[in-house]
């Protein structure tokens, strides 16, 4: 019976290794976002840095390395991350996240310009491996809400929370 | 083609998986749980197993025994997010997914008001926007009343009020027409925040000079330099006197004391002499004549 199983899970882990592509990515028109006209670089820069934040995320989590999460993440976010990463080296656990689609939405840019917030409904695989050995692998379709902030030269995530669909 | 490839080869693995597996337990989940409060998950089956709760908030691992309860105390999971549960047993795996929501009652609350020091009597001079979190620093996603006031020196306490919309509010207030200390407080129940911003006073309203013959020369001193409201400007602010004659011109900078700006010109018979702060330009004497 377990035969089938490991089966299962290496194809899984080869699904993984191959399925590097990156994601489709959609982004809705913004008409208004609130009290600060949102300007067509800004919100690009700001997409780009959020994608490349998943991208960081997801290193970070496979590796149990929390210093991979300094280039895009600062604030409540990285602190909440990095403590999960930690349970996870404690626990013997690694988890690799692989988001295939992002549908975002910019919803929130300050007056003063130093926080924006995203909707992102997003599809992501998510494999949690315990000792090297895959448990399962889960296809995930959520939505968070992710807030970001201007530092020297890039935005970081500074809020990332999933809500309930 | 690649993640076509990928994808199609991932749909019929997931489609395969339930045959591959013996289903001898199952997981009943909560739907929704309150970050920080109790909550249980219910198994089927016998044996031994290892449940794995994952999300990107908090990560948990425990041994469990098929057919029992596995109860979680307040605080086992403060992270509010998705999260996948994973139950692993010798010859089944049992997967399902429910969601922690941030608690109802807001703990704190991230207040960013700009900007921290601003010329009085400005529409919409000052920004304010709120962050709302509960204890264990979840957004608060529900929609949330949020008062702001804006008060301390002279003149009414403005008082305004915001919906959160997805964990945020934010509103503009004007400053007052008195220089000084304003206290802007956000409140969300029992969750308060204070930001102190400073009120300098505006552009200048009023700027006019005389001059008395000094010995030789010629004092000039202006009168206190206010804004529109009366304010005095600060001590410090650059006065410039201009003076012009045949063939020539002076400039002297003078930096308010007390609120006034003295210094001594030539006295050429005939030059005319100005005033100005910045942009801003005040009366012009004619010496031998006031115009």
């Amino acid at each position: 019976m377990k035969r089938p199983f490991v089966i299962v899970c290496s194809l899984f882990a080869a699904i993984f290794a191959l399925g590097s592509d990156p994601p489709a990515v959609r982004v809705e028109p913004t008409d208004s976002v609130g009290p600060r006209p949102l300007e067509k670089q800004t919100r690009t820069a700001v997409i780009r840095d959020y994608l490349q934040a998943w991208r960081g995320l997801s290193g970070a989590f496979e590796q149990n390395r929390a210093d991979l999460l300094d280039p895009d993440f600062v604030g409540a976010a990285k602190e909440k991350l990095a403590e999960t990463i930690r349970e996870q080296a404690t626990q013997g656990i690694r988890t690799r996240y692989r988001d295939s689609a992002h549908d975002l939405q910019v919803v929130f840019y300050s007056p003063e310009g130093l926080s924006i917030q995203l909707i992102d409904t997003v599809e992501y695989d998510v494999q949690i491996l315990d000792d090297d050995k895959v448990q399962t692998t889960q296809h995930v379709r959520a939505r968070y809400v992710a807030v970001l902030t201007p530092t020297e030269v890039r935005w970081k995530v500074r809020i990332f929370q999933a809500e309930p669909k | 083609m690649r993640s076509r490839f990928t994808f199609l080869l991932g749909a019929l693995v997931i489609t395969a998986m339930p045959l591959a597996l013996a289903q001898t337990g199952s997981l009943h989940l909560p739907g929704t749980v309150e970050a920080g409060s109790a909550f249980s998950i219910q198994s089927t089956g016998n044996g031994n197993a290892v449940l794995y709760i994952v999300g990107l908030g908090q990560v948990v691992k425990r041994k469990v025994q098929l057919g029992q309860t596995v109860s979680f105390a307040p605080g086992d999971l403060r992270s509010a997010g998705h999260y996948l549960a994973v139950l692993v047993g010798d010859s089944s795996t049992e997967n399902g997914a429910f969601d922690v929501t941030a608690a109802h009652q807001p703990g704190a609350l991230s207040f960013l008001a700009k900007p921290s020091r601003l010329a009085v009597d400005l529409h919409d001079g000052i920004s304010g926007v709120v962050y709302v979190f509960d204890a264990f620093q979840n957004l608060v996603l529900a929609t949330t009343q949020v008062s702001f006031q804006l008060s301390g020196v002279a003149g009414a306490t403005q008082t305004r009020t915001a919906l959160t919309h997805n964990g945020v509010a934010w509103t503009k207030m004007d400053s007052a027409a008195k220089e000084g200390s304003v206290q802007f407080v956000a409140r969300v129940g029992d969750a308060a925040s204070t930001r102190v911003m400073q009120l300098v006073p505006g552009n200048p309203c009023h700027l006019r000079m005389s001059a008395r013959p000094s010995g030789q020369r010629l004092a000039v001193e202006t009168e206190p330099v206010r804004d529109c409201n009366g304010n005095a400007l600060p001590d410090g602010t650059i006065v410039t006197f201009t003076e012009r004659y045949k063939g020539g011109e002076s400039t002297v900078d003078v930096p308010l004391k007390r609120g006034v700006a003295r210094t001594d010109m030539p006295a050429y018979g005939g030059a005319k002499i100005s005033v100005a702060t910045g942009v801003f330009v005040g009366n012009e004497i004619r010496w031998g004549g006031e115009r």
